[in-house]
């Protein structure tokens, strides 16, 4: 039985719109074969969940630059344990700092990648910590 | 062994001037020259020691050939394409003295927490020499949204100054005479609640708007190719901003009303040759659609300015600089049958590049910092902001923005570029660079005509898909390193020891939000509401737009309030997420 291919969103919660590092992420991630669903910008926590949910993703990766992290991330994981959906992965890639790191992980988001980091990384952390999640037939 | 590099200068189409820098006579005999050399030490050169990389280029990916003469430059007429500083084509920078007469104004950009914490900050660097004031906003202001809206959630004072109402501005300016400094203001889509606040806030202090010298960005077109920072769709925020031209012209006739952004194009992904052409493309449209209102090219014109980012490529960087003057220049004669000098010659405010500091080895970024800076005043730039060091995990520390500061300081005194006018002209290469950078920007903006204009190729999302071709290109060249970055692909130290942080109190935000509800509490309500129904008139007939936004201010209407009028008009404005 092959293993379905990971669906992963990208998205950037808040009034950000510094996209450039998610736009390279999402194609990078598409390019190594993941199916990958970009939510455009602005989104609130509330969107960001309902898109994850509707796009029936395995993981969800958040930008944001604005120094906002520290509400809009947790938030997201939050709403995600409300409507019982808790086994979407959430992370993280931005500008933060490593003081805020510790707290972030101790609020489920599971890895949190800095300026810097490859994409060669990013994606082989997805590959090896995110698993296609248990489907309704 | 790598094949020998045999890279030439592209011949030009041009081809012989009417007056030529260099008479036929001398091309012949270096051409001749070159080949001899060419034969006889560079191959033999080649022999013993193979070039690193099999081609040279810039990070704009212009070819860099083995060697550039005067015969590369046969295409060259001086008087037409370099000629003299403050004098048509400006190539050589807008004024006749340039910075022995003065030298650039060092503004640092500024802004976080409460009006309150950013008033201290200006009083600060006001004192330690800065010569200019420059405004930043926090996300909720830029987007135009209150500090108590729910989209502001975790954003009200992060990455800029939190306002929502002419009382924030009343305190942001408390003790600084406006009628002494000028201001920068860095706010796009809603720049004319900001413009209009700041005529308030002077008119308070006993000052007339025809005294107020300064900048508003109001940029708009290059928010959505670029920084994304929007609230109505592109045509209706166009006619907003061109409202605000046209109000600034017959009453701020010392107040730039837009600056012209390359920046945030560049930071976004662009290389030089894109930041150059989508930027230049963005003011000739504005200059079209002035002169569709009925406003005189000379009338409106001599107000533009610009702002260019400046990267690590020293010299591409000077050589965007020189291009861009003599690119403006020559369309707005040629094209847009300016008369008046001043419409043509551009004037800029530059800024080192944020997205080439790095967050490892964080001092590394004062040297990186140090060449862009030194790069803006060779290129002549009017102003300058240079970056702190720790601007790539949060807002700068005074300690930071203090070194930055002296960065220029020390040019200015230090390096001898105060000394002298366009330092690099008639360096072959920089001018090959100029004229290849002009070639290419072109190019990119016939294709925006062919188009059928900057709005409508915005619109079709052409720069934006142009912009994150290079962004992706960039990574590439990074993860392969085809492309160094010092301490993130190379030299890289296991363990760091971190810097000292500025951190943004997340309590402020309930502080903004208490002024908030008291300025709403304390207004005559009665008095808003009439003055957004005259703005929602005059968004609907067409008429000039800062008049009532004024009235507005007075009245103590808040940003968000206006912009939801703007909203309620024009729609909002989404972008599909394309990647």
């Amino acid at each position: 039985m092959s293993e379905r291919k990971l669906r992963i969103l990208i998205a950037k919660p808040g009034l950000d719109g510094h996209d450039r590092g998610a736009k390279v992420i999402a194609r990078a991630l598409r390019d190594a074969g993941l199916e990958v669903i970009y939510t455009g910008l602005h989104q609130t926590p509330e969107m960001i969940v309902a898109a994850a949910i509707q796009e029936d993703v395995d993981g969800i990766g958040l930008s944001i630059m604005s120094g906002a992290h520290m509400t809009l991330a947790p938030a997201v994981v939050e709403l995600l344990e409300k409507q019982g959906a808790d086994d979407i992965v959430v992370f993280l890639g931005g500008i933060i700092p490593q003081d805020d790191i510790p707290v972030l992980k101790q609020k489920k988001i599971r890895e949190v990648f800095l300026p810097g980091t490859s994409t060669e990384d990013i994606i082989a952390w997805v590959r090896s910590n995110i698993r296609p999640r248990a489907r309704a037939a | 062994m790598s094949k020998p590099s045999t890279q030439i200068a592209p011949t030009r189409e041009e081809g012989t001037p009417e007056h030529p820098t260099y008479d036929a006579g001398t091309i012949r005999r270096i051409r001749e020259a070159q080949e001899k050399w060419e034969k006889e030490v560079l191959a033999a050169s080649l022999e013993r020691m193979p070039l690193r990389r099999e081609k040279f280029v810039t990070d704009s990916g212009i070819p860099i050939p083995d060697v550039l003469t005067p015969a590369d430059r046969a295409h060259e007429d001086f008087l037409r394409d370099i000629g003299f500083p403050g004098q048509y084509p400006f190539t050589r920078g807008p004024q006749a003295t340039m910075y022995r007469a003065r030298t650039w104004t060092m503004r640092q950009f500024a802004g976080f927490g409460t009006p309150r914490d950013t008033n201290q900050r200006f009083k600060y660097l006001l004192s330690q020499g800065m010569t200019g004031l420059s405004v930043a906003f926090d996300m909720p202001a830029l987007m135009g949204y209150d500090a108590d809206h729910p989209m502001s959630r975790g954003e009200v004072g992060k990455e800029g100054v939190a306002v929502s109402s002419l009382a924030d501005f009343e305190i942001l300016f408390d003790g600084i005479p406006l009628d002494k400094v000028t201001t920068s203001m860095t706010i796009n889509a809603s720049a004319i609640y900001a413009l209009a606040c700041y005529v308030v806030t002077a008119e308070k202090q006993g000052v007339p708007p025809e005294k107020l010298g300064g900048t508003i960005q109001a940029d708009i077109l290059k928010e959505y190719i670029a920084q994304k920072e929007w609230i109505v769709p592109p045509r209706p925020a166009v006619r907003i901003l061109i409202d605000m031209i046209e109000w600034c012209t017959r009453h701020m006739p010392k107040w730039h009303p837009v600056s012209i952004s390359g920046y945030h194009i560049r930071e976004a992904g662009a290389t030089a040759v894109q930041e150059l052409a989508f930027t230049l493309a963005d003011g000739f449209g504005y200059v079209e659609e002035c002169l569709k209102r009925g406003m005189n090219v000379d009338e409106f014109a001599p107000r533009f300015s610009f702002f260019w980012d400046v990267h690590n490529d020293f010299f591409e960087e000077v050589a965007k600089f020189r291009a861009a003057r003599r690119m403006w220049a020559r369309t707005m004669k040629e094209k847009y049958g300016a008369k008046d000098p001043r419409s043509m010659m551009l004037r800029t405010h530059a800024q080192t590049a944020g997205v080439s500091l790095t967050a490892q080895q964080p001092y590394n970024n004062i040297v990186r910092v140090a060449l862009q800076a030194f790069a803006a005043v060779c290129g002549g730039t009017q102003s300058l902001h240079t970056n702190s060091l720790d601007e790539t995990y949060a807002l700068p520390t005074e300690e930071a923005v203090t070194i930055a500061l002296r960065t220029q300081q020390i040019i200015a005194h230090e390096s001898g570029a105060d000394r002298v006018v366009d330092p690099l002209a008639g360096s072959y290469y920089v001018e090959y660079l100029t004229d290849e950078m002009e070639k290419r920007a072109q190019e990119y903006l016939d294709r925006i005509e062919e188009m059928g204009g900057i709005v409508k190729a915005v619109e079709e999302g052409y720069p934006q898909k142009e912009i994150a071709e290079s962004a992706f290109r960039f990574q590439r060249e990074v993860e392969t390193k085809d492309r160094i970055i010092v301490g993130v692909n190379a030299y890289r130290m296991e363990e760091e020891d971190p810097i000292e942080l500025l951190k943004i109190d997340d309590a402020l935000a309930e502080e903004q939000i208490a002024r908030l509800r008291e300025v709403k509490a304390k207004r005559d309500n009665a008095r808003v509401q009439k003055a957004l129904e005259a703005i929602e008139r005059a968004c609907e007939d067409g008429s000039n737009l800062m008049p009532p936004v004024l009235e507005a201010v007075r009245a103590y209407a808040t940003i968000g309030e206006v912009c939801d009028v703007f909203r309620k008009v024009f729609g909002t404005y989404r972008e599909e997420g394309r990647f």
